[in-house]
């Protein structure tokens, strides 16, 4: 079916991003590390390093921490959030939401929503587009979006080399406050059971090769170029792309089947500094992105979540990203602030030890 | 017994098919060959397939494919001997048709990999090892290939640098084709420093594990000639086996079932190995591609490795004896319990001419040789051009 312009998600009042924060935590973990112990060094690997939560982190501390320098970069009175969603594949409750932590922690009233979200690796983006429906269409003020994960990687896996922490957290708002604004977004989903981890289990299982092409690609492609034919857009018309970012091959790879150069990328793909980091990945290739972007740049964002789907967003940078608070911390702060450990460490601080 | 030609032939690229099932994989192949053919009904449908109880949890191929292909009624069941089971279908079909009980065959080679992935794949694949002895203790084909292939160079003093043209020269020709899994080519100097996955067989000296389907149509040779411009006979088709373990044979550098069945072939044929213009050999290890040009009586014991030298300048399409024209296992890809009849359909493409990028000139005679396990069973067919 052809792309119709009933699919395009869009408030009647123009919603943007108000106000944004990152957080990754210091430790870092080098893929050399995990290649050394599993595969006596041979293995090369998707990454160069990934940041690894200390051992007193968790999704709910460093959603805190991101939600913190979204307020301190949106400048608002916290009391006036209307809802804090927070999307992961790690909070550390079964049962008792991360999301009321967050929002009594960071000063929110008690008249809010509050919960917790999740769809695999697009828990963030899809709270982010509920965020545009409330704030659209007036029954928020200010939302509170957070994608953050602490990701599970099974000791010895694939995906041991890249499961990271952290993300980031959006505060949306009306269009007249913001620093970009949404112009559109569009979401496309299917039953495709690339990677999963059912109740009770402590590390994710996945399909190997078909994480790849029937679902990575089949998913960020199908929303990205969706949506610019819906927007009547194409590559060329956006300063910058985002994209999920699992490893650095993957993303690079979406982007040049879509038309897009990796210099449009360059400024979002963060995977080889700090790995894939789930909820938050493309959130935080975002907050990168827009630390570095200027009024009128254009910005494409397509999430992925496996079993499966994906976010496609179109925002449009306005004249306040020049009047950002000067106390704010970048993504890029973030990154350069890093402390080697190694493999036994991060064993220990990641509680991989089971008796 | 009636001299048995192939009139249809088809196959699709191997890869990996995630979207389409069982059925629909080997209907496609079926269909092709049966429109080659030019005919609609065959007698009866043999289907070559290795893991489908493992892989797909389905046994009745035969009445599965035939429903599906609107076939609904025609005698169809499936020949299994692992990787040989296309070869041991083939030789079904042959059988069937040679003997006069049925007038035409279809013979589909079919296997769907992708419905499992990682180690519970190579838990599937390993069912066609001794499952008393082999299996239980950890042993895959891949593990198996990776001993063989250490004792090899241990006897005879051989790097893993020195067996690299075997498969320099498949994706070389795998390059070129457009059924082929793999299309990319292998540097020289990159196969000792790959990846190992089972020392000292290593990821560019081991078959991927593919989807993929190929088919041929078989009737009596008298009957071809009026059916399509270009038959392809069968001249020579032999089973043989081996002992299903390694461990019980008297020498394991010596594939015997694979000289048995050449010479048998070769003897029903009327030809020598010298004779032949190109082979498709079970080339999913280096290690069986050595052993195999030596069992075959092209190589002296311990020699076999030297058809890779230079980049395999031997075995490319123009040289001596060409081998894997296609990409072979190693590029083409490895559709298990399939590749009988793809090498069966690559032959076909060889002998009428059609073989574009990937043609062996003035082929006239084409050896084909699919093996189970690591040789345990070994089918091998020679295809002919008719007016030979």
């Amino acid at each position: 079916m052809n792309p119709n312009s009933n699919w395009l998600m869009k408030s009647d009042r123009k919603v943007g991003i108000v106000g944004y924060g990152s957080y990754i935590p210091r430790y870092r973990l080098p893929g050399s590390e995990v290649a050394r112990i599993w595969t006596n060094g041979l293995s090369g690997s998707p990454v160069k390093e990934k940041a690894v939560a200390g051992i007193d982190e968790d999704v709910i501390t460093m959603s805190i921490e991101a939600a913190r320098n979204a307020i301190a970069c949106a400048n608002i009175d916290p009391l006036n959030i209307r809802a804090v969603w927070v999307g992961s594949e790690s909070h550390p409750y079964a049962v008792k939401p991360t999301s009321t932590i967050v929002a009594e922690s960071i000063g929110t009233s008690s008249n809010i929503l509050a919960a917790d979200w999740e769809f695999a690796c697009k828990a963030g983006t899809e709270a982010v587009q509920a965020s545009i429906g409330i704030v659209g269409s007036g029954m928020a003020k200010y939302t509170m979006s957070i994608g953050m994960d602490t990701a599970q990687g099974r000791p010895g896996d694939a995906l041991e080399y890249t499961a990271a922490s952290g993300g980031a957290a959006f505060i949306l708002g009306a269009a007249e406050e913001a620093y970009a604004i949404y112009q559109g977004s569009y979401s496309y989903v299917t039953d495709t059971p690339d990677f999963w981890r059912r109740a009770g289990e402590a590390y994710p299982s996945h399909g190997d090769r078909f994480t790849g092409e029937p679902a990575y690609f089949a998913h960020i492609t199908s929303a990205a170029s969706n949506l610019m034919e819906i927007m009547g857009s194409s590559p060329e018309d956006y300063t910058y792309a985002v994209f999920h970012q699992p490893n650095v091959k993957f993303p690079l790879r979406a982007g040049s089947m879509l038309g897009f150069s990796s210099e449009q990328m360059q400024p979002g793909l963060l995977a080889n500094e700090i790995g894939n980091v789930y909820s938050g990945s493309c959130m935080i290739g975002l907050t990168a992105t827009l630390d570095v972007a200027q009024p009128g740049d254009r910005i494409l964002m397509v999430s992925y979540g496996s079993g499966a789907g994906s976010d496609a967003f179109d925002l449009l940078v306005t004249d306040k990203i020049k009047d950002k608070p000067n106390t704010y911390i970048t993504t890029q702060n973030y990154i350069q602030r890093r402390t080697e450990v190694d493999y036994a460490t991060y064993v220990r601080y990641r509680g991989k030890l089971k008796e | 017994m009636r001299n048995v030609s192939i009139i249809g032939a088809g196959m699709i690229p191997v890869g990996e098919h995630w979207a389409t099932s069982l059925r629909e994989l080997a209907a496609e192949a079926g269909v092709k060959a049966l429109e080659d053919a030019g005919i609609q009904t065959v007698d009866a449908i043999y289907i070559g397939n290795a893991y489908a109880s493992t892989f797909n949890q389905q046994t009745q191929l035969g009445a599965l494919i035939a429903d599906f292909m609107n076939l609904t009624g025609t005698e169809a069941y499936t020949c299994e001997a692992g990787d040989a089971s296309g070869g041991v279908a083939l030789r079904n079909g042959y059988m069937a048709v040679a003997s006069g009980a049925i007038k035409s065959a279809l013979v589909i080679g079919v296997e769907k990999a992708t419905d499992i992935v990682g180690s519970a794949r190579t838990l599937a694949r390993s069912i066609s090892l001794d499952a008393d002895f082999e299996s239980p203790n950890g042993a895959t084909l891949t593990t198996m290939a990776g001993l063989l292939m250490r004792r090899y160079m241990y006897e005879y003093d051989v790097e893993i640098s020195q067996f690299e043209g075997f498969s320099v020269n498949a994706h070389r020709n795998g390059k070129r084709s457009s059924y082929a899994m793999y299309r990319n080519t292998i540097r020289e100097g990159a196969f000792a420093k790959a990846p190992m996955v089972s020392d000292p067989v290593s990821l560019f000296d081991s078959a991927p594990d593919g989807d993929g389907a190929a088919a041929v149509v078989l009737v009596a040779s008298d009957h071809a000639k009026d059916m399509v411009p270009q038959p392809i006979t069968i001249s020579g088709s032999s089973v043989k086996t081996d002992r299903l373990m390694l461990q019980e044979r008297d020498n394991i550098l010596k594939l015997n079932a694979v000289s048995q069945s050449a010479q048998q072939a070769l003897k029903q044929a009327d030809l020598k190995i010298s004779d032949i213009n190109l082979m498709e050999l079970h080339d999913s290890y280096t290690i069986l591609t050595t052993l195999s040009f030596e069992s075959l009586g092209l190589a002296e014991l311990g020699k076999g490795w030297e058809w890779a030298n230079n980049g395999g300048e031997q075995i490319d399409l123009t040289g001596k004896m060409p081998i894997s024209t296609f990409g072979g296992l190693k590029s083409r890809g490895n559709p298990c319990g399939a590749t009988g009849i793809y090498q069966a359909v690559e032959a076909v493409h060889q002998l009428r001419g059609i073989a574009t990028d990937n043609q062996v000139i003035d082929a006239r005679h084409a050896f084909i040789q699919n093996l189970g396990g690591l040789a345990s069973t070994v089918v091998t067919h020679i295809l002919s051009i008719e007016n030979v």
